[in-house]
């Protein structure tokens, strides 16, 4: 790391339509350093990041790369000054090899980076021009590229078939190969086992050392103190402050990001397993595509027990979840609810069976974004008395209701009649569980139940998990974050190529063991 | 009591915003139409006439005299139940272009039913029996006409515009074969298409003789509303209305989708038949080859130009039955011919379907608009 800034953003300043997403940030990132930006979802990072890779034009402020102030247009621009951007969803054709995905879009902005600046009408020409791919060439470079940098990349490998950490590779290279000498990484983590990220820390630490400056977008705390240079924490749209990992810790960076104490680790009593409640037994499940998710998957949860599933994403975990909320149909194997086998199951019988489901995607399933918040706090009850009565929906019951569940879950919405599109990942969330969690209900299956929200919220809904399995609900947790099981089960198993290939007492577990699990390590 | 005083604050407000949400609603589907009438214009100077001089002629036309008005209500009256019927599927996230098939087909059925039923019984109907049973066949032939599309699409995956479209075919050749055979009218001096005239007990009265005005047109105001209840009122609306805006959070909340598929567009054809069976049964007292061609398919444009909402299609069919009805005196007075109608509806629709051209014209900001270009698992 050297003192001389690459990139400088001064006094940023973007207002959405109601939201003040940056107000007047300052950011600066030095060659060969990786600054990481930490912050709550909805803090102003991602809008930041498109401003500085030219997707949004900001309402104020400056930026400066190279010590030249710029104008950012288009992603165009920022590519031609040399940033690269690995986003969270990887942009890439799955039916193309890892040269054709990389040559893509970058044979006519190779010419272009040679000479003069393109005019509109050039650049439509140049959509409409025939050239002759040239693959080997490119593959050549890729070769190189991969091989300088420690990526490990086969050029000519199927993207479709490489696991998601090399795809993410595939992304950087990508990057690379167009000459980027600043990467910013949004969330880059959120997908990879934790062996998969160590390796990413690795490359991103070679990026480093060979004058690349990396941005990481993250908001787990460990990974920032494990490999950031600088730590700059955002908060509702302004820079709380940078530190250094040596000068901080954990706990500070939590309190920087919410603005007031966390508590990071969840209390909870030992378990006071009852009775089972959930039995599932030889579970095959098959995807949308027709292959087989999940292979006979076999497992128990007691009434007041938590049962973590732990597993890379991808592994069955989705279709498991589909199956035993009725969302898709097993082809073989038994499901029962408190000793009884269900004969229908339909997503509607296993609701009226007492079953909570809080939903991998909210805004997908959890939620009906256009929809009033009261509306979606009654989208599972809507039909039974007293929010129906003989087929007619009985709006004050709904809105008093509503008005109940806004304040004990503290949902912070400006009315109960607000779509709920309006609100913050956060409270979206809030909205899904105060709705599956004020059933009467004896089960409650999570599916990655905090992913993409903030610190606070986190907390909050590890503690309400908890506190329904001290009420003696089964909780079924499914997550990709590990952090999360070890904090929350109290039994884990781990899920890999839609078969449970391990069971562990949460006590005696450890990580690392996990993590091989996951990786399909055996021993 | 202080917190009543906040909720009764809180309920004003909800009021408030939904009174400014309609304005607000509106405001797009107004300025088309007002851009529109002055492309029409334009339209019309160019193709030689006076602009001014036509558009008093159409007004006049449509709203001018007693006659006039009776004339627009009784063009609006099928544009009402069209409307409703066509919105009612956009509500449900189905597109139902086949409004057209199943209006004829509902209206032969209540055709058939008037003058035929009494014949098959053997015995004469009153009137309190006899309307109702022609109006009742109309819908429920419409709407199992429509719930064949409806199953398809639920159970098979069949696309429902693809089948309807080819149901059009379907319906109007086969209403075509009825009334050129078996169910033509029997005069010998008869040679169009057409069925006998109902019984006089099958009839919908006018209200004011001699204006053709007749009760069919206050029952589709009756059913605007009746509508607009099944879809917030109602807890089938709230799972038509679901399943329209989220398919997939509907099967999580354990909305029986398929079965709600087939039930909107069943209730879709039972619209569209009843806007054939009140043609029959209040207007034309028979059905005539060709007296319906295009009423389903305007009411496409006009549950578009609603903004698929009851009270808008409400108003949207007033406008086009205007229109249609005042383009006859437009023409006798100005010589422009009607079909710069048609070319004026052509228009509206265009501006109201590509509305950034309007916003992007009067300067319109969207509120509600938040660009997210890069998004996470999370959301």
């Amino acid at each position: 790391m050297t003192d001389e800034i690459v990139l400088q953003a001064k006094g940023i300043t973007k207002r959405f339509p109601g939201v003040l997403a940056n107000d007047r940030v300052d950011f600066d990132l030095c060659k060969g350093e990786i600054h990481a930006l930490l912050g709550e979802n909805g803090a102003g990072k991602t809008t930041l990041m498109n401003i500085l890779y030219g997707l949004y034009r900001p309402d104020a402020g400056e930026i400066w790369v190279n010590g030249r102030q710029v104008t950012l247009h288009s992603p165009r621009d920022s590519i031609r000054l040399g940033i690269g951007m690995v986003h969270q969803h990887f942009m890439l054709v799955p039916v193309f090899t890892v040269t054709e995905n990389i040559m893509l879009g970058a044979e006519t902005l190779h010419r272009e980076m040679g000479g003069m600046p393109v005019t509109g009408w050039q650049r439509w020409w140049q959509t409409i021009q025939l050239d002759v791919l040239d693959r080997q060439g490119v593959a050549k470079k890729i070769a190189e590229l991969s091989h300088q940098y420690g990526l490990d990349v086969d050029p000519d490998a199927m993207v479709g078939d490489l696991p998601v950490g090399i795809q993410q590779r595939v992304e950087i290279v990508k990057a690379l190969y167009r000459q980027a000498n600043i990467l910013i990484l949004d969330e880059p983590t959120a997908v990879l086992t934790p062996q998969e990220a160590e390796e990413l820390f690795r490359i991103m630490n070679q990026l480093r050392e060979r004058g690349v400056s990396i941005i990481f977008i993250t908001h787990k705390l460990k990974e920032v103190m494990a490999v950031a240079d600088r730590i700059t924490v955002m908060r509702a749209g302004r820079v709380v402050g940078t530190v250094t990992p040596q000068a901080t810790d954990e706990a500070q960076l939590a309190s920087m990001m919410v603005g007031r104490n966390v508590i990071l680790t969840v209390e909870k009593k030992p378990t006071q397993a009852g009775e089972e409640v959930l039995r599932v037994e030889g579970l095959r499940i098959r995807d949308a595509r027709g292959l087989e998710a999940v292979r006979g998957v076999s497992f128990s949860i007691r009434a007041g027990e938590i049962l973590g599933i732990a597993g890379v994403q991808g592994n069955g975990q989705t279709e498991l979840v589909e199956a035993l909320t009725g969302l898709r149909l097993p082809h073989a194997g038994r499901i029962l609810i408190a000793g009884r086998e269900l004969e229908d199951l339909s997503p509607r019988a296993i609701l009226e069976a007492g079953t909570a489901h809080i939903p991998e995607d909210r805004q997908r399933h959890g939620l009906v974004l256009p929809y009033a918040v009261a509306d979606n706090l009654v989208l599972c009850t809507y039909y039974q008395p007293p929010f129906g009565v003989r087929s007619v929906l009985q709006p004050k019951a709904i809105d008093s209701y509503a008005g109940r569940l806004i304040q004990d879950f503290d949902i912070r919405t400006p009315s109960a009649y607000v779509a709920a599109s309006k609100l913050s990942g956060g409270n979206q969330q809030k909205v899904v569980v105060a709705r599956e969690l004020s059933r009467p209900i004896r089960l409650l299956i999570a599916n990655q139940p905090t992913r993409g929200l903030d610190v606070g919220s986190i907390e909050y809904i590890h503690r309400e998990i908890v506190a329904m399995r001290d009420q003696g609900i089964a909780v079924l947790l499914v997550s990709a974050e590990l952090d999360e099981i070890m904090a929350l089960a109290d039994r884990i198993a781990v899920m890999y190529r839609g078969q449970i290939v391990a069971e562990v007492d949460a006590q005696s577990a450890r990580r690392e063991q996990i993590g091989l699990w996951m990786a399909g390590v055996h021993d | 009591m202080q917190l009543d005083n906040e909720s009764r604050g809180m309920f004003w407000r909800s009021v408030l915003s939904a009174v400014r949400a309609a304005l607000r609603a509106m405001l797009i589907p107004l300025l088309a139409v007002f851009t529109a009438m002055l492309t029409g214009g334009v339209v019309i100077a160019l193709a030689g006439g006076n602009p001014i001089a036509a558009y008093v002629g159409l007004f006049q036309g449509a709203f001018g005299s007693a006659r006039a008005l009776s004339e627009t209500a009784v063009w609006s009256t099928p544009y009402i139940f069209a409307g409703l019927a066509v919105s009612l599927t956009f509500r449900g996230g189905l597109f139902n272009i086949g409004a057209e098939g199943q209006l004829a087909f509902g209206a032969v059925a209540a055709a058939w039913v008037g003058y035929a039923l009494p014949e098959v019984l053997g015995l004469s109907l009153p009137p309190i029996v006899h309307l109702p049973l022609a109006i009742g066949a109309g819908i429920v032939v419409g709407a199992i006409w429509a719930a064949i599309p409806g199953a398809l699409k639920a159970y098979t995956g069949g696309h429902e515009v693809i089948n309807t479209i080819m149901m059009n075919y379907i319906s109007l050749n086969l209403v075509s074969y009825l009334l050129n055979g078996p169910m033509k009218d029997p005069d010998p001096l008869n040679v169009i298409a057409r069925t006998p005239l109902i019984d006089e007990n099958a009839r919908i009265p006018p209200i004011v003789e001699p204006l053709r005005i007749h009760w069919g047109f206050p029952l589709a105001f009756l059913i605007a509303c009746l509508v607009w209840w099944l879809l917030w009122r109602t807890t089938l609306g709230f799972e038509i209305r679901t399943v329209g805006t989220n398919i997939e959070a509907a099967r999580y909340a354990g909305i029986r989708v398929k079965r709600i598929l087939v039930l909107t567009m069943a209730l879709s054809g039972a619209l569209a038949g009843l806007a054939g069976a009140i043609e029959v049964t209040g207007l034309n007292y028979r059905h005539e080859l060709g007296f319906s061609i295009g009423y389903g398919f305007d009411a496409i444009a006009i549950a578009l130009l609603g903004k698929t909402h009851p009270l808008g299609v409400v108003l949207a069919a007033l406008l086009f039955g205007a229109m249609r009805n005042g383009a006859t005196r437009m023409q006798f007075l100005t010589q422009i011919p009607v079909d710069i109608i048609s070319v004026i509806q052509g228009l509206i629709l265009l501006f109201v379907a590509a509305d950034r051209i309007v916003r992007y014209l009067y300067r319109i900001r969207v509120a509600e608009e938040r660009v997210v270009l890069t998004r996470g698992w999370g959301g």
